[in-house]
C-alpha cells in the first residue's frame, strides 16, 4: 500500500540531536497528533495491556480480579466445548463467506464496468444495502428467510423447490448468514471498481490485437491487476468475519442448536452476560493472536500471488 | 470517472459490419439484462419490507404473497413507532450523531493536518501505528475500556459513545490525511512566509480547500453511529436513552410484535440514512474509492 512505502525514514537521529528548526517541527507536530497520542495511550495500549493481565484473572464487575495464572486458557482449552464450537462455527462462515464476498464484489464490479447509462443508477442500487443499519437489514432478512411466509421460500416455490428453512435449521442457518453477508458488499465493489478503472484500456487493445478472447483478457489481464484488491479485501474480511456479531445477534441469538454461536458473541455473552470478565478477556487475547497470525500468513504468501506494478 | 469502462464491442469476433453491429446490440442487452436482475434481487428486500410494512395483519401470511397491499395501510407507522418511545429513540441517535460528527471532524482535522502538512521527525513511523490499530479487533480493548467508563461513572450515559471522537479514529484520520496529502504544498509555504501560523494555515488555507473530505468524513461518521449497535448495546442500559438501532433490536425481541409494524419501524430507522446516501451518493462512492477502505 502507498502509505507504507511512504515510510522510509526510521527515525535518522534521536530528538536530543535534532537543530533547533527539526526540534520546533517536532514540537509542532506532536501539538496537532496530540489528541490521538492520549486516546491512542487511554483507548487502545493501556487497554491492550489491561486485557491481557485480565485474562490471568477472574473477576465479575462486582468483584476485583484476582490472579488465577492460566486457568481461563485451561478452561477455554480443555473443558469449555463451547470454545471449540464457536471456533469451528466461526472459521466454517469465514471460510464460506469470505470467498463468497469476494467473488461477488469482483463479478459486480466488472458487471459496472462497462460503458452503459444506467451504470451510475445500478451502482448506487448495488451500494445501498452497506450503509443500512445492520440492526434493521438483520429484522428485514429474518422476514424474508422465514421459513414459511419469507420471499425467498415463495419466490422458490415458484420455481417449484420446495425451499430450506433457511435461520430455523442448524445446516442452513450459516448458508443464510453468508446470502445476508453478499447482499451487503456493496462497499467492496466500489473499491473493485475503483480498480479496475485504474487498468489501461491499452492492456486490452494489445490483447485484442492479439486475438485474445473476453475470457482471456479477464483472467490473465484483469484479474492479476487486482490482486492488490483482493489481497485488501481478503485481510479486511477476516477481521470482519472475526468480530461478526449484529447479524446473529439480533437474527439467530446463537441458535438454533448452537448453529450460529459465533466467537464475537460468545465472547459478549460471557463479559456482559455472564460477567466473566476474566474468561472474556482470555477469549479477546487469543482473538487477537489469530487475527495477528492470519494476517502474517496471507501477508506472507502475498508476494506469490499479488501483482503489483512496477515490480518485476 | 475515468473513461476506460471495457467496451463491449471488443468482445465480438468481427464479421460482416451488419452481423458485427447485431452481436454488439445483442450482447449490451444481455449485460443490460443481467444489471437489471442483479438490481431487482437487490432492491427486493427493501421492497419487501415497505410492502410488508403497509399490510393488513390478515394479508401477511398469505400464499401467494399479496404484493400491493390496497389500501395501503399507513397507520402501521404511527401504531410501531408509538408502541414504543421511537420519537425519544430518533432524539437520542440524533443527539449522538451530532456529538460524534463534532468530535470526528475537529480532532481527526488537527491529527490528520499533524500527519501530512508538518513534517517532523519519526512522522511515518507514528502513522504506521495509527494504520496498525485498524487492525485491531475491537473485543480486545472492549472490557478494559468498559471498566475505565465504569470507574468514570459513565455506564448508562451517551459519554462513552461520544467522547471516543474527539480522540480520533484512525479511519477517519486516514481519509483526511489522504486528502490533505493531494493539497499543494507551495499554499502553504506561501502562506508562512506571509507569517502565518500552522493553526491559521489549517484554517484559512486547508479547510477551505478541504470540504469534499471533510463531507465524506461527516457522513461516514453519521451513518457509523446511526448504526452502532454494539456500543449502545453495551452502554446504555435505560430504555429512555436507546438509540434507533437498540431500539429496534429491543421492539423485534421483547414483544411479539406484527410483522407489518416491525417492517414500519425498520423502515423508519433506514429511511434518514437512505436519503442522506442518495442525497450525496457521489461523496459516500467516492470516499470509499479513495481510501480503499469500507465503512463497516
Amino acid at each position: 500500500m502507498a502509505s507504507f512505502a511512504t515510510a522510509g525514514k526510521v527515525f535518522p537521529r534521536a530528538p536530543s540531536r535534532l537543530n533547533r528548526r527539526e526540534r520546533r517541527r517536532l514540537f509542532v507536530g506532536l501539538a496537532f497528533i496530540s489528541p490521538w497520542i492520549v486516546g491512542f495511550l487511554v483507548f487502545t495500549l493501556w487497554p491492550i495491556v489491561v486485557s491481557l493481565y485480565y485474562s490471568f484473572t477472574q473477576f465479575s464487575l462486582f468483584t476485583p480480579p484476582t490472579w488465577v495464572g492460566l486457568a481461563n486458557y485451561h478452561e477455554l482449552f480443555f473443558v469449555d466445548d463451547k470454545f471449540y464450537i464457536t471456533l469451528y462455527n466461526t472459521l466454517y462462515f469465514a471460510l464460506l463467506a469470505i470467498p463468497a464476498s469476494i467473488a461477488g464484489a469482483f463479478v459486480m464490479a466488472l458487471a459496472l464496468n462497462v460503458r452503459l447509462p444506467e451504470v451510475a443508477f445500478y451502482r448506487g442500487i448495488y451500494f445501498m444495502p452497506t450503509i443500512v443499519p445492520v440492526v434493521a437489514s438483520a429484522v428485514v432478512w429474518s422476514w424474508i428467510l422465514n421459513p414459511q411466509w419469507g420471499l425467498l421460500n415463495a419466490f422458490l416455490r415458484l420455481l417449484g423447490i420446495n425451499g430450506p428453512p433457511w435461520i430455523g435449521s442448524p445446516v442452513w442457518s450459516k448458508p443464510s448468514l453468508v446470502i445476508m453477508a453478499v447482499w451487503g458488499v456493496g462497499s467492496e465493489m466500489v473499491i473493485y471498481l475503483a480498480a479496475l478503472q485504474e487498468i489501461p484500456v491499452s492492456y486490452y487493445e494489445a490483447a485484442a490485437l492479439d486475438g485474445a478472447s473476453w475470457w482471456h483478457k479477464t483472467f490473465r489481464i484483469t484479474l492479476p491487476l487486482i490482486t492488490p484488491v483482493v489481497f485488501f479485501h481478503l485481510v479486511t474480511s477476516l477481521i470482519w468475519a472475526f468480530q461478526y456479531f449484529t447479524e446473529a445477534y439480533v437474527m439467530t441469538g446463537g441458535g438454533p442448536a448452537n448453529s450460529t454461536l459465533f466467537y464475537a458473541l460468545y465472547l459478549y455473552r460471557n463479559a456482559f452476560v455472564y460477567l466473566k470478565m476474566g474468561y472474556a478477556s482470555a477469549m479477546a487475547w487469543i482473538l487477537f493472536i489469530v487475527v495477528i497470525s492470519a494476517t502474517i500468513v496471507i501477508q506472507r504468501t502475498s508476494s506469490r500471488w499479488v501483482y503489483y506494478e512496477g515490480e518485476r | 470517472m475515468k473513461g476506460n469502462a471495457e467496451s463491449l464491442g471488443q468482445l465480438a469476433p468481427s464479421h460482416s459490419r451488419g452481423a458485427r453491429a447485431w452481436r454488439e446490440w445483442l450482447l449490451y442487452t444481455v449485460w443490460r439484462i443481467v444489471l437489471l436482475v442483479v438490481g431487482i434481487v437487490f432492491v427486493a428486500p427493501f421492497l419487501w419490507m415497505v410492502v410488508t410494512s403497509l399490510k393488513l395483519p390478515e394479508q401477511i401470511y398469505t400464499w401467494p404473497p399479496t404484493l400491493l397491499p390496497a389500501p395501503p395501510q399507513w397507520h402501521n407507522y404511527r401504531d410501531a413507532l408509538t408502541f414504543v418511545p421511537f420519537g425519544r429513540y430518533f432524539r437520542n441517535s440524533f443527539l449522538l450523531v451530532a456529538a460524534v460528527l463534532l468530535g470526528n471532524l475537529t480532532s481527526n482535522t488537527l491529527i490528520a493536518y499533524g500527519f501530512s502538512r508538518v513534517e517532523w521527525v519519526g512522522r511515518n513511523v507514528v502513522f504506521i501505528l495509527v494504520l496498525a490499530t485498524m487492525m485491531l479487533p475491537a473485543q480486545v480493548t472492549m472490557i478494559p475500556v468498559y471498566m475505565i467508563f465504569r470507574r468514570l461513572g459513565w455506564i448508562g450515559t451517551f459519554l462513552p459513545l461520544t467522547v471516543p471522537a474527539y480522540f480520533g479514529s484512525a479511519y477517519s484520520t486516514f481519509l483526511l490525511r489522504q486528502f490533505f496529502m493531494g493539497i499543494p504544498f507551495e499554499l502553504s509555504d506561501a502562506a508562512r512566509i506571509d507569517g502565518c501560523s500552522e493553526v491559521g494555515i489549517l484554517w484559512h488555507v486547508i479547510l477551505p480547500l478541504a470540504r469534499p473530505a471533510l463531507t465524506t468524513l461527516a457522513l461516514f461518521s453519521f451513518i457509523g453511529t446511526w448504526s452502532d449497535f454494539q456500543g449502545p448495546l453495551i452502554y446504555l442500559h435505560d430504555e429512555r436513552l436507546y438509540t434507533v438501532a437498540l431500539g429496534l433490536q429491543q421492539f423485534q425481541s421483547r414483544y411479539v410484535t406484527p410483522m407489518n409494524q416491525l417492517m414500519a419501524a425498520a423502515t423508519a430507522v433506514m429511511a434518514p440514512v437512505l436519503i442522506v446516501f442518495f442525497a450525496a451518493q457521489r461523496v459516500f462512492i467516492q470516499g470509499i474509492a479513495i481510501t480503499g477502505l469500507s465503512g463497516r
